[in-house]
């Protein structure tokens, strides 16, 4: 079978948890070498290819100080110089895999697809996966012919992450096959996201409302819920997007990572952006109209009900106590 | 400036229910409220908006039916000037890669300085817009939350990435960008605005114009292909509490204090 390669996104000198993930996934795919390339430079590149030699047989190292800040733009020149073109690339599914997988595999004229949930196997150069659209209302299953190589991007979370660490890998050096590095978009900075009034990152409880809420005047009956149960209220990124809370109260990928004792979803449908910022195994409770939403897979208890009805008699009955 | 915005007519999830049709090779698309794919409408807005900056055009294509000829109306009415339709049988069953195809020939038809696109659409693959610009040769940014015209050469693009930190990057034109929500505040179209441009004639093109083989588009070109649609086997899922609203709020609350809910 072709060569299966996990590309591994890294920083400050230590690998993201997708590196792992990865690991697991190739797995799926009945590979029984499966190689893992880093891109970087400088001491925290071998930092990050030692620790992964623990975890895969071989560590092809990319080393090039173009690609001191992982630019999709430079990582995609030097991949297609260096990777067989027929290879099975995996790459997580985040902003930098969106970044890049596209691209790639025009490039290497290999066949593409993203935000892979679940593998089910390779069956000579056919790929089965699992995918999901209209933010995991309904799932698929995908067939990819991977005989010209492919490239795939996982859902980060959703493969376990491999910890066996007992690879005995070596760093093979590839540097000298980067070639020309030369791109025509160049990272500037780093903006960090703005701070806010209240830290939902320390909240132990959060009532956090989404797009269901339909108005932005609505939210007043969420804020008096949160006071009366003296929680925090948090959100979706619709809520964001209209501008109707600041991108502080966001938890999601784009947004916060939260970890507080009880969260309540209310009027959120559940995609895994908005999911992937809840941590910490929290107690999570979903008012939805919809009794199909997917936030009802990932809740400990769930209501169907409208939220616009069901908040202001909550509030009453807790307030009452 | 030159610009290209590619649009696509999707279900309307903030307005539907979705749920997988019996057979089982698609969603029940009976009582389905369609859209602009929400990307998509932030594109237009920014396109029309660096155009009231430093003037130029904005054309809005889609890849499409003649279903499709309404959410190109729908953004003319926003502001765009012109507007496309990419329509033949031999698109159907595109994977990422024929749409991308699709998409370049057209741009080779006209001459844009910049290509927009929505981040992702609904199925969520955030595909089309790197594909393109990989094929036009063109340099690529994902997920722009800014925008910022230097010159006629260059722009200032911010990409959001985790946790809602902004990736500046300097990027030169032509070039593709995919646009993420939020960028800037869509402007709300009324009947008013709809009406205006009823009768404006909207160009369609196919494949043979196009210079298309008919195996390089299509489900014959497509190396990703969808089975089935299905409803997942999940784990226990949550319990749901019944009865009247009354019983339900009595059963959250004990439920509350118990988990440390309530204070
Ligand atoms: C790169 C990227 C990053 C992203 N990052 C984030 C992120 O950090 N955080 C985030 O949240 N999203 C993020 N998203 C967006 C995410 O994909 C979803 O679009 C978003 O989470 C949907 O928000 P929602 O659930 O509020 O809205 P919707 O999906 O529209 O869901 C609204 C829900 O409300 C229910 N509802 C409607 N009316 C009522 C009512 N009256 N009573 C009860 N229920 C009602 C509906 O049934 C539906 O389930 C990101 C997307 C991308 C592409």
């Amino acid at each position: 079978m072709a060569q299966v390669f996990a590309y591994i996104t890294h920083k400050g000198g230590a690998a993201d948890d997708s590196a792992l993930e990865l690991a697991a996934a190739a797995k799926k795919l009945g590979a029984d070498a499966v190689t893992a390339v880093v891109t970087g430079t400088g001491g925290e590149l071998d930092a990050v290819c030692k620790d992964m030699a623990a975890s895969y047989k071989e560590v092809w190292k990319i080393d090039n100080a173009a690609m001191a800040y992982p630019n999709a733009e430079v990582v995609r020149k030097a991949l297609v110089n260096v990777l067989p073109g027929d290879c099975l690339l995996l790459l997580p599914h985040d902003t930098f895999g969106i970044d890049l997988g596209p691209g790639l595999s025009i490039k290497m004229n290999s066949a593409y697809v993203s935000d892979v949930v679940a593998i089910d196997g390779l069956e000579g150069a056919t790929l089965k996966v699992v995918r999901q659209e209209f933010g995991g209302a309904a799932s698929t299953h995908m067939t990819v012919d991977t005989g010209a190589g492919a490239v795939v991007t996982l859902r980060p979370g959703s493969f376990a992450a491999d910890e066996s660490k007992s690879a005995g890998g070596q760093v093979v050096d590839k540097s000298g096959d980067a070639g020309d590095l030369t791109a025509k978009r160049k990272y500037l900075e780093t903006v960090a996201a703005e701070v806010g009034d209240v830290d939902i990152t320390k909240s132990d409880v959060l009532v956090s409302v989404g797009r269901g809420i339909e108005d932005q005047d609505n939210l007043q009956i969420v804020f008096d819920l949160a006071e009366a149960m003296k929680a925090d209220v948090s959100c979706s990124r619709p809520i964001v997007d209209a501008k109707w809370l600041e991108k502080s109260r966001q938890v999601g990928t784009s947004g916060l990572t939260v970890k507080p004792k009880v969260y309540m979803a209310m009027g959120i449908s559940g995609a895994f952006q908005h999911v992937g910022g809840i941590k910490g195994n929290p107690f999570i409770i979903a008012i939805n109209k919809n009794p199909k939403a997917p936030i009802f897979q990932v809740a400990d208890v769930g209501i169907e009900a409208n939220i616009l009805e069901f908040i202001p008699e909550l509030t009453e009955k807790i307030k009452s106590l | 400036m030159e610009i290209l915005v590619c649009v696509k007519r999707v279900p309307d999830t903030a307005e539907n229910e979705i749920s997988v049709s019996s057979a089982g090779n698609d969603i029940e698309r009976g009582d389905l409220v369609y859209s602009v794919n929400e990307w998509d409408n932030y594109a237009v807005e920014e396109a029309i908006q660096i155009v009231d900056r430093v003037g130029g055009n904005v054309t809005v294509v889609a890849v499409g039916d003649d279903e499709s000829e309404e959410i190109l109306r729908r953004e003319m009415a926003m502001g765009a000037n012109d507007g496309l339709l990419l329509k033949d049988g031999a698109f159907d069953g595109s994977d990422g890669k024929g749409t991308a195809s699709i998409l370049k020939a057209a741009v080779g038809k006209g001459k844009y300085d910049l290509i927009l696109t929505g981040a992702q659409a609904e199925a969520g693959a955030a595909q089309v817009g790197g594909m393109l610009a990989a094929m036009l040769d063109y340099p690529y940014a994902s997920l722009v939350n800014k925008v910022e015209v230097i010159d006629d050469k260059k722009l200032k693009v911010g990409r959001e990435i985790e946790g809602g930190n902004q990736e500046i990057n300097e990027i030169e034109l032509p070039c593709v960008l995919s646009i993420q929500t939020g960028i800037n505040e869509p402007r709300y179209v009324g009947i008013r605005g709809i009406r205006k441009v009823a009768s404006v004639e909207i160009p369609v093109m196919g494949a043979s114009d196009l210079g298309l083989g008919a195996d390089s588009v299509g489900a014959a070109g497509a190396k990703v292909k969808r089975v089935d649609y299905f409803v997942p086997e999940m784990g226990a899922g949550a319990e749901m509490l019944e009865g009247s609203t009354e019983e339900i709020i009595d059963k959250l609350v004990e439920l509350l204090k118990a988990k440390g809910g309530l204070k």
